[in-house]
This record gives C-alpha cells, sequence and structure tokens, in this order.
C-alpha cells in the first residue's frame, strides 16, 4: 500500500459508507427492483382506490336501486345479475368497494391514532402509565377480538359509527404493542439520551427523534391491520351484525346471495355470484399483503439466503 | 513462537484468494488477491482494521464463506487439496476434526441447549477421534491446561452458567480437543476485559504451543498479536500491506501505513499544570434498583484539564458519567460546578447548566438520530441554546464543520453516509456547537480503528487547547489515556482506587488492583506475555 | 423450590387474574346494554308494571356488584344460569338452562376444532420446516406465494369455494353439516369435513409461515455457524442445534394459531350451519340472550386464555437459561 500516513484526512476517509441518492432516485431505484408480487399488488391497490373515488361515475346503476326482477341471470343489462330483491349486484359491487374500504380505513386509522399515540406514550414514560397501559391491553386482548366486537355490537348496536369505534378501539391493543415495542427499541439510543441531556421536551423527542425510525415498522404494520380489519368488518357483516342494508358491503353480499352457490350444477354464473364479492375482498388483502412483504423484506435489511 | 526455531512443511497456501460481498445492491470486492504460507505449528497473525477483509480471509482458509460472500478466484491449498474446490459434504470432513474455529463471542456461539463437555467432544466423537469416553476425559485434561477452574466438573454447566472469559477458553478446548492441524482463532479476545485476556492469552498460547498446532489469529490489536504469532501479516483494504516475523515487524516495519500503526501508540500529551477546580463530586453514591453501584466516590476535576476514568466493565466509569449529567440522581453525596452546587435531577437544572454540560459517546452510529441531516444534528443546539437561526446558524454550522477538519460539503448527509470517524467528529461538533465548559467522553475512541483514534485525539487535544475545553475522558485503554491525559481516576468495582497526575499514577508502588491493571495491558514487546507470566508465577509462588 | 416453578405459579396467578378481569369486562358491558331483556321479551306488552315484575324475578333489579358475584360463584359451581329465550310472559317459563344449551354444542366445536387441528399442525410444521431449509428454492417461492395467498382470504370466501366444487358441482361432501348427539364417529368425520377442511386452510398458512419464520432467525444464530464449522451435518444441525432451540417458538406458534382456530369457528359454523358454539353465540347476539352471550364469550376467551398461557409455560420450561440457574 502507498498511502502515506501524513496523508490522512478526515475528508477522505472511507469506509462502509452507502452511496448517496435523493429520495426520489431511492424509490424509483426500488420500484424497478420490486419484484412481480409487488407491482401486481400495487396496480391492484391503485385499481381499488379509483373504483373507492369514482364509484357513482364508474356504476351503471344506483347503489339502492331496485329493478323488477330479483335473482336476474348475468346479462348485458345486468353484468352480474340482481340480487334478492332485484338490485343490481355489479353497481353493488362498485360501491362496495368504496364502503367496505372506507369504512376499513377509517378504522384502520382510527386505531393507530389511538394505538400509536398511547404506545409511543408508554414506551417515553415507562412509569405507572406504561404499567396501567400494557396491563390493559394485556386483559383486552385476552377476549378474542371478533368475539368481543360481537359482545359489543349486540349491546350498541350495528351502526357505522360504532362498528368503526368499536373495532378501533379493539385493534388499537394490537398497535399499541408494536408501537410500545418498537419505540422502546428506539428510546434506549444514545440519541435520544443526548436530546433529553440538551433539554429537549417531550413532545420534540416524540415527534424528531423517535417518530421518524419507528415509520418503516409502523407503515408495513398499518398494511397488515388493515388487512385484519377489513376481514374483521366483513366477517362481521357476513355474520349479519356489521354494515348494514340498504349500504352496499360485500360481507353482507356473500350471505345475502349464498343459496345461488347451490344453482352453480345447473348455472355456472350463478353460482359464482356469491363468490364474487368475496373474491373482491381476498384480491384486496393478497395485493396488500404482497406489497407489505416486499416492503417489510425490504427495510429490514434480510437477506435469508443461504 | 517467535523464539520456536522448528518449522514444518507447508500446511496451508493460499494463492491469489479473491472474495466478494454482496451489500448495497452490488457484489463489492473484499479480499482482493492475497497470498498466504502457513507451515505446520506456526502461527500467522493476521491483523488489519476494520473493513481490511481479515476475518474474511480466515474463514476462507478453512474453505468456509459467510452468507452473502463469494470465492471469485484463486486456491486455498490445505494439504494438497483446494478447498475452494472440495464439495460441502467433504470440506465437513475437514471442519471439527483437522481444522477447527474459535469464534470471537463465545457466550452466542455455544448452543444454549446443550452442557459445555458435550459441545466440547461432539466434533471428536463425531470423526471418530476417540471414543466417547476418552473425548470426555480428553476434554477435561484440556480444561484443566487451560487453567479452568474445577476442570472435571465445569463440562457440566451450560453456557450460560460461566463467564465470558472462561467460556472463550472452554472454545479454545473444543478447537483443541480433535487436535486440529489448524486452528483459525477469530478475535477471541477482543470482547474481554483487559485482566482477563491475559489469561485467556497466556492460557491459549500455551496449549497451541503444547501440541504444536498450525494457527491463524486474527485481531485488529498489535500488542495482542505479537504476544501470539511467530509471523505477522498486515491487511489494508483487503490486500497485503507486508508481512515479516513477529521481531522484525516490529522492530522494523516497512511500509509507511504499518509504521503509522506503530506510531499511535507513541502519541503522548504533555501533562498541564492543575489549575483551580472545575467539577468535584463529594462522596457520591449512586444505584440501578437495589443494586448500588458507586461507593462514595470524590472526583476533583481541574479546569482546562483532561481527567481519564480507567477501569473495566463494571468498574463504575460510565455511571459515574451518568451521574454528573443528572441522568442517574445520586443517592447521597454532592456535585459542584463552577463553585456552586449542581442539581441532582437532570429536570431540575438549568438549560445554562444544561449547556456547559456537554457528552460525547462511545456509539456515535446510535449518538446521531439516522434520519437527521448532519445540518439537524449540528443545528439543533445552535438553535436551542442559544437562539441561532436562518443564515447566522448556517454559517456558524459551517464554521463548526471545519473545526472538526470537515467542510460545507457534508451539511446534506445523513449519518449512514459517513464513515466510523466522520460520525464521531460531528458528535464533537455537536457538543461543541453548545460552547460548553466541561466534555464527558465516553470511550469515544474505543469503537475506532487505531488510525481514525489517532486522529480524534488529536482533534479533541487542539480543542482543548484553543477553546479551554475541560474533559472527563472515560475510557478502559491505557493507551489513550497516556496519550490524552493529565489526571488519571482508576476505578474498580464502584470505587476509586486511585487518583492524581498522570505521571504519578503510572510510577509504582501502585494498589494493588491499579498494578493488576497496568501490568495486563498486552505491550508491544513479543517477549512481554512470556516475563509477565513468569513473574506473575514467581510472586504467586513467594506469596504462597 | 426450582426457581422455574416460581415462574410458572407466577404466570398461572397472572393467567387467574386476567381471566377475573375478562369475566369482568364481559359483565359490565352486558350490564351497559340499554333497555334488558325484560323490556325486549315484553316487547308491545310492555306496561310499567310488567317490566318492573319481570325484572325482580330475573333479579336483575339488584345492585351490578351483588350481581356480578351471584354470577361468578354460579358460574364457578358449573351452573351458567338460564338461557332468556323460551321464557314467555310470566308464568310459562319454558327456558332451558344455559349449561345444556352450551355444552353439546362445545363438544361439536371441540370435535370440529381438533379435527382441523390434527390435520393443521403436522402439515403446517413440515411445510415449515422443509421450506426454511430449503429457503429460495422453487418450492419455497411457491408456498410463500401461494400462502401468502391464503392467508388473505376471507374464511367465508375458502368455505365457499369448498362448498362450490366439492358440493354443489361435484357432490361429494355435505354443504350443510348435520350433526347431533347420536351421530356416530365415521359419519360425524363425514359431515364436518367441509368445515374442517375450511378451517385448516385457514390456520395453515398462518402456522407454515411462522414456523418457518421461527426456524430462519434460529439458523442465523452464531451458534449454527460455530456447529457448521465444527462439521456438523445439515441433519445434525437441525435435530440437535436448532430444534431444541425452536421449541418454544414453535410452541408459541401452534398455540397462538389454535387460538385463532377458536375464533375462525365462528364464521365457518355459520356457513356450514354447524351447530357448535360460534353459531349459538351469533345467535344469541341476534336475540340478546345475555346467559348465552356472556357463557359463549367467556369460553371463548378461557380457551384462548389458556392456550396462550400453555405457550408461556411450555416456552419457560424449554429455556435452557430457566431450566438451568445459574
Amino acid at each position: 500500500m502507498s498511502q502515506e500516513p501524513n496523508t490522512y484526512s478526515a475528508l477522505g476517509e472511507v469506509g462502509a459508507v452507502s452511496e448517496k441518492r435523493s429520495l426520489w432516485q431511492r424509490l424509483m431505484l426500488d420500484l424497478r427492483k420490486a419484484p412481480m408480487t409487488a407491482r401486481f399488488g400495487m396496480i391492484v391497490i391503485l385499481g381499488y382506490i379509483i373504483l373507492a373515488v369514482f364509484a357513482p361515475i364508474l356504476s351503471p346503476y344506483g347503489e339502492a336501486e331496485v329493478f323488477p326482477e330479483p335473482y336476474a341471470a348475468w346479462s348485458a343489462e345486468h353484468v352480474f345479475g340482481t340480487d334478492q330483491i332485484g338490485r343490481d349486484i355489479f353497481s353493488r359491487m362498485i360501491f362496495g368497494a368504496r364502503n367496505t374500504v372506507g369504512i376499513a380505513v377509517a378504522t384502520t386509522l382510527l386505531a393507530f391514532i389511538i394505538g400509536g399515540s398511547l404506545g409511543l406514550a408508554a414506551a417515553i414514560n415507562q412509569s405507572w402509565l406504561d404499567q396501567f397501559l400494557s396491563r390493559a391491553v394485556d386483559v383486552l386482548m385476552a377476549i378474542p377480538s371478533l368475539i368481543f366486537a360481537l359482545v359489543l355490537l349486540s349491546i350498541f348496536g350495528s351502526t357505522v359509527t360504532n362498528l368503526i369505534l368499536i373495532i378501533a378501539v379493539l385493534d388499537s391493543t394490537r398497535v399499541f404493542r408494536l408501537t410500545r415495542a418498537v419505540s422502546l427499541n428506539v428510546v434506549v439510543m444514545d440519541y435520544v439520551e443526548a436530546a433529553r441531556l440538551r433539554g429537549e421536551g417531550l413532545w420534540w423527542i416524540m415527534r424528531r427523534e423517535i417518530l421518524p425510525n419507528i415509520m418503516p415498522p409502523l407503515i408495513a404494520e398499518f398494511g397488515l391491520r388493515f388487512c385484519f380489519v377489513f376481514l374483521t368488518i366483513a366477517a362481521l357483516s357476513f355474520l349479519g351484525v356489521g354494515i348494514q342494508p340498504p349500504t352496499a358491503d360485500w360481507g353482507s353480499m356473500v350471505r345475502e346471495n349464498a343459496s345461488l352457490i347451490m344453482f352453480a350444477q345447473y348455472d355456472i354464473k350463478a353460482g359464482l355470484t356469491p363468490l364474487l364479492p368475496a373474491a373482491a375482498i381476498a384480491l384486496l388483502t393478497v395485493a396488500i399483503n404482497f406489497v407489505v412483504d416486499w416492503f417489510l423484506h425490504k427495510t429490514s435489511g434480510l437477506r435469508d439466503e443461504q | 513462537m517467535s523464539n520456536k526455531t522448528k518449522k514444518g512443511d507447508v500446511l496451508l497456501e493460499i494463492k491469489g484468494l479473491k472474495i466478494q460481498g454482496f451489500s448495497d445492491e452490488k457484489w463489492h470486492d473484499i479480499v482482493k488477491g492475497v497470498d498466504l504460507k502457513l507451515h505446520r505449528g506456526e502461527v500467522l497473525g493476521l491483523i488489519g482494521e476494520s473493513g481490511a477483509g481479515k476475518s474474511t480471509l480466515g474463514l476462507a482458509a478453512m474453505g468456509y464463506t459467510q452468507p452473502g460472500c463469494r470465492i471469485t478466484g484463486g486456491e486455498i491449498l490445505f494439504d494438497g487439496s483446494d478447498l475452494a474446490q472440495l464439495s460441502e459434504s467433504e470440506k465437513r470432513g475437514l471442519w471439527g476434526n483437522r481444522m477447527t474455529y474459535v469464534a470471537q463471542s463465545a457466550a452466542a456461539s455455544f448452543n444454549p441447549a446443550h452442557r459445555l463437555l458435550d459441545q466440547t467432544t461432539a466434533s471428536t466423537i463425531r470423526a471418530k477421534i476417540m471414543p466417547r469416553a476418552e473425548a470426555h476425559s480428553d476434554a477435561k485434561t484440556l480444561y484443566g491446561a487451560l487453567n479452568l477452574p474445577d476442570p472435571d466438573h465445569i463440562g457440566d454447566r451450560y453456557p450460560h452458567q460461566v463467564s465470558g472469559g472462561q467460556l472463550q477458553r472452554v472454545m479454545t478446548a473444543m478447537a483443541m480437543s480433535p487436535r486440529p492441524d489448524l486452528i483459525v482463532f477469530d478475535e477471541p479476545t477482543t470482547a474481554l476485559d483487559v485482566t482477563t485476556q491475559v489469561e485467556v492469552l497466556s492460557s491459549m498460547r500455551a496449549i497451541v504451543e503444547e501440541f504444536n498446532t498450525a494457527a491463524i489469529y486474527i485481531t485488529h490489536d498489535l500488542a495482542v498479536v505479537a504476544q501470539m504469532a511467530d509471523v505477522i501479516k498486515v491487511l489494508r483494504y483487503g490486500e497485503e500491506v507486508e508481512e515479516s516475523s513477529t521481531r522484525v515487524m516490529l522492530s522494523d516495519p516497512k511500509e509507511a501505513y504499518t509504521k503509522s500503526l506503530w506510531s499511535v501508540r507513541a502519541l503522548e500529551k504533555p501533562i498541564q499544570k492543575p489549575s483551580d477546580t472545575l467539577l468535584s463530586l463529594k462522596g457520591i453514591d449512586a444505584s440501578y434498583g437495589t443494586v448500588k453501584v458507586l461507593h462514595q466516590v470524590d472526583i476533583e476535576v481541574p479546569r482546562g484539564s483532561t481527567v481519564a476514568v480507567v477501569g473495566e466493565s463494571g468498574s463504575g466509569k460510565s455511571t459515574t458519567a451518568r451521574v454528573i449529567t443528572g441522568l442517574l440522581p445520586q443517592l447521597a453525596g454532592s456535585i459542584e460546578f463552577n463553585g456552586e452546587a449542581l442539581p441532582k435531577k437532570l429536570s431540575e437544572r438549568s438549560k445554562d447548566q444544561k449547556r456547559r454540560i456537554q457528552m460525547i459517546y462511545q456509539m456515535a452510529d446510535t449518538a446521531m438520530n439516522p434520519r437527521q441531516t448532519v445540518r439537524d444534528i449540528i443545528g439543533r443546539p445552535l438553535e436551542f441554546y442559544l437562539d441561532m437561526r436562518g443564515e447566522k446558524k448556517e454559517a456558524r454550522i459551517v464554521e463548526l464543520l471545519e473545526m472538526i477538519e470537515l467542510d460545507a460539503s457534508f451539511l446534506a448527509r445523513l449519518p449512514g453516509e459517513l464513515s466510523g470517524g466522520q460520525k464521531q467528529r460531528i458528535c464533537i461538533a455537536r457538543a461543541l456547537a453548545a460552547e460548553p465548559e466541561f466534555v464527558i467522553c465516553d470511550e469515544v475512541t474505543s469503537a475506532l480503528d487505531q488510525i481514525v483514534r489517532e486522529g480524534i485525539l488529536k482533534l479533541l487535544l487542539r480543542l482543548q487547547d484553543e477553546l479551554g475545553l475541560t474533559y472527563l475522558f472515560i475510557t478502559h485503554d491505557i493507551s489513550t489515556v497516556k496519550a490524552i491525559a493529565d489526571q488519571v481516576v482508576v476505578m474498580n468495582q464502584g470505587e476509586v482506587v486511585e487518583q492524581g497526575l498522570k505521571t504519578d499514577v503510572f510510577q509504582p508502588p501502585h494498589p494493588e488492583y491499579t498494578n493488576l491493571l497496568l501490568s495486563s495491558v498486552p505491550e508491544m514487546d513479543p517477549d512481554w506475555l512470556t516475563n509477565l507470566t513468569r513473574h506473575r508465577l514467581e510472586t504467586a509462588g513467594n506469596a504462597v | 423450590m426450582h426457581p422455574i416453578i416460581a415462574i410458572i405459579l407466577n404466570r398461572l396467578v397472572l393467567g387467574i387474574v386476567t381471566l377475573f378481569m375478562v369475566s369482568l369486562i364481559i359483565f359490565i358491558s352486558i350490564q351497559m346494554l340499554p333497555g334488558d331483556f325484560a323490556e325486549a321479551i315484553l316487547a308491545r306488552a310492555a306496561t310499567e308494571e310488567t317490566v318492573a315484575a319481570l325484572r325482580k324475578e330475573l333479579g336483575l333489579d339488584r345492585h351490578p356488584v351483588l350481581l356480578y358475584f351471584d354470577w361468578i360463584t354460579a358460574l364457578m359451581s358449573g351452573d351458567l344460569g338460564n338461557s332468556y329465550t323460551g321464557r314467555g310472559v310470566i308464568g310459562a317459563d319454558e327456558s332451558r338452562a344455559v349449561f345444556d344449551l352450551v355444552a353439546p354444542r362445545l363438544k361439536n366445536t371441540l370435535f370440529l376444532a381438533s379435527f382441523a387441528a390434527i390435520i393443521a399442525v403436522p402439515l403446517s410444521l413440515f411445510l415449515g420446516i422443509t421450506t426454511a431449509l430449503y429457503r429460495n428454492s422453487a418450492y419455497d417461492r411457491i408456498m410463500n406465494m401461494s400462502t401468502l395467498t391464503t392467508i388473505s382470504f376471507p374464511e367465508f370466501f375458502i368455505a365457499y369455494i369448498l362448498i362450490l366444487f366439492l358440493t354443489s358441482l361435484f357432490p361429494i361432501f355435505p354443504s350443510l353439516a348435520n350433526v347431533d348427539a347420536d351421530t356416530e364417529f365415521f359419519e360425524r368425520l363425514y359431515w364436518s369435513a367441509l368445515p374442517a377442511l375450511t378451517l385448516t386452510l385457514v390456520i395453515l398458512a398462518h402456522m407454515m409461515r411462522m414456523t418457518r419464520a421461527a426456524i430462519i432467525n434460529l439458523l442465523a444464530s452464531p451458534y449454527i455457524q460455530m456447529a457448521r464449522l465444527s462439521g456438523a451435518t445439515p441433519r445434525e444441525l437441525i435435530l440437535k442445534h436448532a430444534l431444541p432451540n425452536a421449541w418454544a417458538p414453535i410452541v408459541t406458534v401452534i398455540t397462538l394459531n389454535l387460538a385463532n382456530l377458536v375464533v375462525g369457528v365462528v364464521v365457518v359454523e355459520v356457513v356450514f350451519v354447524y351447530p357448535g358454539i360460534g353459531q349459538l353465540m351469533v345467535d344469541a347476539v341476534a336475540s340478546r340472550d345475555i346467559p348465552v352471550v356472556q357463557s359463549c364469550a367467556l369460553i371463548f376467551a378461557m380457551t384462548y386464555i389458556l392456550l396462550n398461557l400453555l405457550a408461556d409455560i411450555i416456552g419457560i420450561v424449554t429455556n435452557p437459561r430457566l431450566l438451568h440457574p445459574k
């Protein structure tokens, strides 16, 4: 080696330094390298968003518009036929995107606001507040959330507001646990101690030091939580205690048209009808899971190759 | 050993070895064409700083590449066969049989579910070198030879039931059990305290010598490798710098890089005469929960000087720093700063009191928020304490960057885009931004490579000179103390053993613990360990 | 006393406390019901006097704390109270004891859950371990994608797909699970094949993925690398080095998924009209039959808590650090 020791300078020091790239460059690089599954997922999610936003424009008929013929077969007029009281299933599918997905998004957001802020506070405070919240969450999580939701919905009634509130509160327990756990890993970092030593207030530490560093796991969790909430709401609607008619919703549409499945041997299209809304649910959760899986793989920096 | 003259045939020969590793979505060269020759019974020291590729090379000597790495060229000839060409199962026949490995972290490298004796002998029994009973009794003999306490029964324990130093020796016994031709030691004493390190080193050396085993000893510590190796090979950036026998390498290094490694240890600060007291701790007691960690600690820090606090892990030196900063309020005793009493709790101290005392951490990686740019990191104290904004702030940040020998091009970088030394410099700049009087340096150089370390120490000294700073320098490394301290405080198990001017503390006579600590620090003399072991044996013999 | 016993006792006490808290929560939330059962069953015939009389008869007029203690002491002795349904206006009491309602259905549910678990647990462990061993192989990738897909399916979607193929198009299995107390064992298996298959698919993917992750996590430990460098064969690596340390995570995976199975049972029972406790609960919720809802919720919660407790304890017992203290 020829490098003279006295030519050493801090400026020229090299090490395991990652290249400097702008946010946009990194994003594009990641997207280009994203696997097929993740790309497929992103396209599907985009499609659902468009459906939900432009539902009234895209659907041929109104959400609760009743036609004279119930259980009509698939035709040019009614693409997927009509349901038990003669509403156009295709239109209700499109409106369902708006209702089912919209409610699930609202619920997940609320769960994150509640669980996230409490989890963060518990991780920083680490005294009575942490003790109290953690024990309370332990107890709440000891009851399976679908069962708990059933009990609570039967008490408070199945309005959309109740549904959102109840599921959000029950689900916030899991968000709380995750936020608390990942925040605890950050709270012990020297840079948080340095901020504390400097005399920074709690709010600043939360917002500037901790939050940016726990975002990746929280974003991934948002995707997974959304799937879970979405499936729970669908299950509740399917059981008849979720979103109530005449609001178009995929879960209840499955239940309402379930009996058609036995006609599959005579008319395969009729047999498929109840599966359509169920497939719509499945497709979205599959898409989100694909994207989250890729995201987790990428951010964890894990390469589990041999 | 260096004084060993007999050399056997060539056991291992590496020719033009190239290894690549995958990171940041690209293949990078880690080892760039290294040649190596090892004879039977010879110990080769591989030394280099982080990123030199020494561990990768050491593992490759066994034909093993870590996940994410690949061999792209060259030959690894072990006893005539090329390991790079052998199949996994052929290599498996060699591993744990003719070649064994001693890892850095013994605590993580033992399987928590099995007893030590079974783990020690597993590969010997598998390779049918000895029957089970014989392997077990042999392992107990090895435990004895390695100076492990109660060699007949220590093997019945589980890994978490013995100390780190003992585990490292058990691992050496495990490596020795099949009587291999080659042992690869991968930084085996790096995680140990200095007084433990001496014991482990001399046990290891004795046993390697006894069985005349060839070994590759990987380390970043020159003084340690000087005790162990017959031949030293210096690596940098995956290439060989130079190779020669230990004595020649120590007394007459050829390459400038090697010389610079040697010179770091020569850094020594002339002593500053003590002036008035800036900070004094009186009768400090502190505890974590119910465990008391500080007992009646008194420390005086004169203004404008550097006080080094020395001790091993668990000595209470870092706790002392936490008490001074107010993170851990003391149970008893008082702290005076600038002649006035400092409140115990951080929350009771004024903003100005907080500003005057700043802290620099050991791990610059965790001391900076990975999501903030250099501008944010250095700018925040300016804004927070001094109320600087806009252009004034920006100008001051650049000024601070220049003070630490960096420049404005670093403003927009994130910590992940800096090298180790640059990160620590940014941390120093952040502390300086507050315009402090007193800076606590908690092992600030121990995670850094030697050359980088020298740069940081020089920078700290220069800043002290220019700004009249007072340092409390916490470290376990005696050569760092020599380089930077005026005064030395020796701590052990939460108590101050000795304190005073550096020259006084380093002069005998010492209290017993200081003596143990100072004598355990490896020196750049290949006979140091031999002499020390003999000396300790004699003293112990006299005592009996 | 061995410290491990102390830890286990500690967990048991914690479990009991949790159970108590859960019973309290269920009780309180039911107390918050707007308008009680008396009003609900009397409906149009409700005058103030009749309501008051019925409330008195049902004991609803007493202090909630007393009501709770009555309920909990009765529970301890196995008395789950009387169902509200079947109870007419005062006098004509045809209500049944909740215990008699719940017990046979609980048996059915347990049968269904065990049926699914017996298929799902060994299968998912096998798939999880093999995908971990051959990770990034084509086999692993295909399994990864297909399990990721099934995880995302709602239970009823899987159920109806199975019905479509195995009942409607190719009538192999019945779509309605007609079982009662007298159904013979093999006939019972036949009738509950579709619900059990659905449940298996529901938990299989989760369990497999978690097992795979636990094994991979383990294989990354330094002591595995050490074992490889000591010449251990792949077989030894798994059986001797990884597995003894894998019990705790694997058991956690299994119990956690069995707990999920308990929840999954509700929807599946409704789809197949299987006379289990899940369906009973959904019906009771619809008719606001409080004692039944209470009991079912408590049974579900209890199973859930017990399974988690079990996971906890197995994790402790297999941890060498706790098993062999210093």
